[in-house]
């Protein structure tokens, strides 16, 4: 009965998507529907709603009020939907926000397999995606696009963050737990390669389906594995159950087996609490408390959203506001020359210091090697990180050459 | 020397067996209460998951706001749960009897999405983090893993429970007015019970077992608002497979289904979430009543 009544709202999405074909309108030299229109697509009600979710929202309001909500005269509305973590849903979504609703950027869309589906669309339809959300670095890679644009973090910049950092502290054996879809399979073979680079050996890995309530049974084979380190190729609520449970079942406590995190956001630290997620190593592409510029924005998103920001809401306010820059510079909403001017221009702002794009729209700039004080170094609420290292965007991120991305450099 | 079995060595085989037994007794718990529901008041209680959650959440509550342990949430949390469900039954459920299971499913469904909706709203879904009680910390080396003392608890509180329940309503003069009721509601009332309380009775302690296993669980895995929707479809094709309204199919099928996962975890990891689902199918093809369930 309710998968009758499920079949049938999915098929009426389905014609809705199928009978909006039409042509978008584009036109040269100034917006499209006479406004700039941002489609914020993510998880708003899964695992992932909280690393992004209504946060990423509130962030991108917050670069359209610094341009006053208008540009080249005219007025930017934003608009916000929830993919419920299927790629199908996801890519009607896109497509009717396109085709029907005007929709000139999407932003966000974590889960790796709804952004390379969502990433199909947005090609399809010569218009500009902003990635935060999402992490496999396949999106700058084989499946690139001349309009999409992959922000604050990718698997090779976790990978080259914490799977090196953990091997020259000795942590040369691994062992992974993987999210059984496109992510965890991208950020374990990204890792792999890290590994090895550094002398290190994978000794084996299994994959745990999305969403798991219990992780006991695969940390028991990874502790049964006896490496070194236990990789967790996981993101959200997933690392918060592998990481809590692992510490039930005594994983890190005999002194043999450390847990790397390769995805840890702030909001997962922050739901564990510091005396289950202490002295986790994880890498990220921003931390509030960095400077004073980061402090200053993020104490005005905590004042609206109740919560200091994850690197992906920063991000999404970082690359609105790069994407209205552009657009006021190109004079146009058109996605291949709002394209090219942004990759043009470089970023400054809050979020990255001279960050460059590359020609597969890969953002590079600084990334951080963190680690997650203990209760008794942390001065209270959201005070969280120490940072070990700054690792810099041209180490972290794979080179437009050694991305396999096929397009015209 | 030690051999393997399958190419699994036998110490990694009995830890998965011994983790699916802990699931099972989760599994064994939920069912139990929804066959309990069906079998008393032929309601296919979909807010099942979410009474899970709100059983996790009251004893959060209690710990955080009122300083109460988890010792006295054990028995209090179910009782909140307990009068929710006595609300539920009275204000609205109690309206349905005389309709179709369909409406008792679509109404019950409903309360789901807006319990789980309010909490969502209220607590996001990253979850909140419940501290394993003291007396309970650490764990023992039984050679081939690890034991949390905690989750053995877990095993033996489930094993207690389930045991009275059955005694209870199988074996007890209360079990048998329950069973006559069900049988023969006019009949009964006209032996001078109470029938329609009987029934919100038992819809209150169904639903307060919902609110134990909420309680028993929250120091395993976070209190959050998606923990009950994420564990209620298994439950249901536990009680699917079990048969419909049989107690003892229910509880038995659980830590069946739980040991079978956990086997399945081991050869082939991808199918754990779905392997539940399959065996509910070929379950239904060859008795369609489920393995314990007697056809009507």
């Amino acid at each position: 009965m309710i998968a009758r009544l499920l079949t049938g709202a999915a098929l009426a999405a389905l014609t809705i998507g199928v009978m909006s074909t039409g042509p978008a309108m584009a036109q040269q030299g100034k917006l499209s529907g006479d406004m700039v229109k941002i489609g914020v697509l993510n998880d708003r009600s899964g695992l992932y709603a909280d690393l992004g979710g209504e946060g990423s929202v509130i962030a991108a309001r917050m670069a359209a009020e610094e341009f006053g909500n208008k540009i080249l005269g005219k007025p930017i509305e934003i608009i916000a939907a929830d993919h419920q973590n299927k790629p199908d849903i996801g890519a009607n979504l896109a497509r009717q926000w396109i085709d029907q609703d005007g929709v000139d950027v999407i932003v966000d869309v974590p889960n790796s397999g709804v952004a390379l589906a969502v990433q199909e669309v947005t090609k399809e339809k010569k218009k500009i995606f902003l990635m935060e959300g999402p992490a496999t670095s396949r999106l700058t890679g084989d499946a690139c696009s001349p309009t999409g644009f992959h922000w604050p973090y990718d698997t090779h910049a976790l990978a080259v963050g914490t799977g090196q950092a953990m091997v020259k502290e000795g942590g040369d054996s691994w062992f992974f737990i993987t999210a059984d879809y496109a992510f965890g399979h991208q950020l374990e073979a990204d890792t792999s390669v890290e590994v090895k680079k550094a002398g290190g050996k994978v000794v084996g890995s299994v994959k745990a389906p999305l969403n798991s309530a219990d992780f006991s049974s695969f940390l028991l084979q990874a502790q049964a594995s006896g490496a070194k380190i236990v990789g967790l190729a996981n993101a959200g609520g997933d690392t918060i159950t592998s990481i809590k449970q692992a510490s039930e079942f005594g994983l890190t406590q005999s002194g043999q087996q450390k847990l790397a995190g390769l995805l840890i956001f702030l909001s997962d630290v922050h739901a564990l609490g510091l005396q289950v997620a202490q002295d986790l190593v994880l890498t990220t592409g921003f931390y509030w408390d960095r400077d004073d510029e980061s402090r200053a924005w993020s104490k005005k998103f905590f004042d609206r959203y109740g919560k200091m920001p994850t690197m992906v809401q920063a991000g999404s306010y970082s690359a609105v506001r790069h994407y209205l820059k552009a657009i006021e510079a190109a004079g146009t909403d058109d996605g291949p020359a709002v394209a090219a001017k942004m990759k043009e221009m470089p970023v400054n702002d809050m979020f990255a210091k001279n960050g460059t794009i590359l020609p597969n729209g890969r953002m590079v700039h600084d990334m951080y090697l963190a680690r997650v004080k203990k209760p008794s170094e942390s001065k209270g609420a959201w005070d969280y990180y120490q940072i070990l290292r700054t690792i810099p965007g041209k180490e972290a991120f794979a080179s437009f050459e050694e991305s396999g991305c096929k397009l015209p450099k | 020397m030690m051999g393997t079995i399958f190419g699994i060595p036998p110490q990694a085989l009995f830890g998965q067996l011994l983790l699916g037994l802990i699931n099972g007794s989760f599994y064994a718990l939920l069912s139990l209460g929804l066959a309990v529901i069906f079998g008393m008041l032929n309601v296919i209680n979909f807010a099942h998951g979410a009474l899970y959650m709100m059983g996790a959440f009251v004893a959060w509550l209690m710990l955080t706001q009122l300083g109460i342990g988890y010792w006295l949430a054990l028995p209090l949390a179910p009782v909140v749960v307990g009068l929710f469900g006595v609300l539920l039954e009275r204000t609205l459920l109690s309206r349905l009897y005389k309709l179709d299971h369909l409406y008792g499913l679509l109404l019950t469904f409903g309360l789901a999405l807006i319990v789980e909706g309010a909490f969502r709203h209220q607590y996001g879904v990253s979850g909140q983090p419940y501290p394993i009680p003291d007396a309970l910390k650490g764990g023992q080396n039984l050679g081939f893993m690890f034991l949390p003392n905690y989750r053995g608890w877990v095993v033996v509180a489930s094993l207690v429970v389930c045991i009275s329940t059955w005694i209870a309503i199988e074996k007890t003069k209360l079990g048998a007015y329950l069973r006559a009721a069900t049988e023969n509601p006019v009949l009964v009332q006209a032996f001078g019970i109470n029938v329609p309380r009987m029934i919100t009775l038992t819809y209150a302690f169904g639903v307060a077992l919902a609110g134990l296993a909420g309680v028993l669980a929250a120091p395993i895995y976070q209190v959050s608002p998606l923990m009950g929707s994420n564990l209620i479809i298994v439950v249901f094709a536990v009680v699917v497979i079990g048969g419909m309204g049989s107690i003892l199919g229910a509880v038995l099928t659980g830590y069946g289904l739980g040991l079978l996962e956990g086997l399945t975890k081991v050869f082939y990891p991808e199918a754990s979430n779905i392997v539940v689902f399959v065996i509910m199918a070929v379950v239904l093809m060859i008795k369609p009543a489920g393995l314990f369930g007697r056809e009507r």
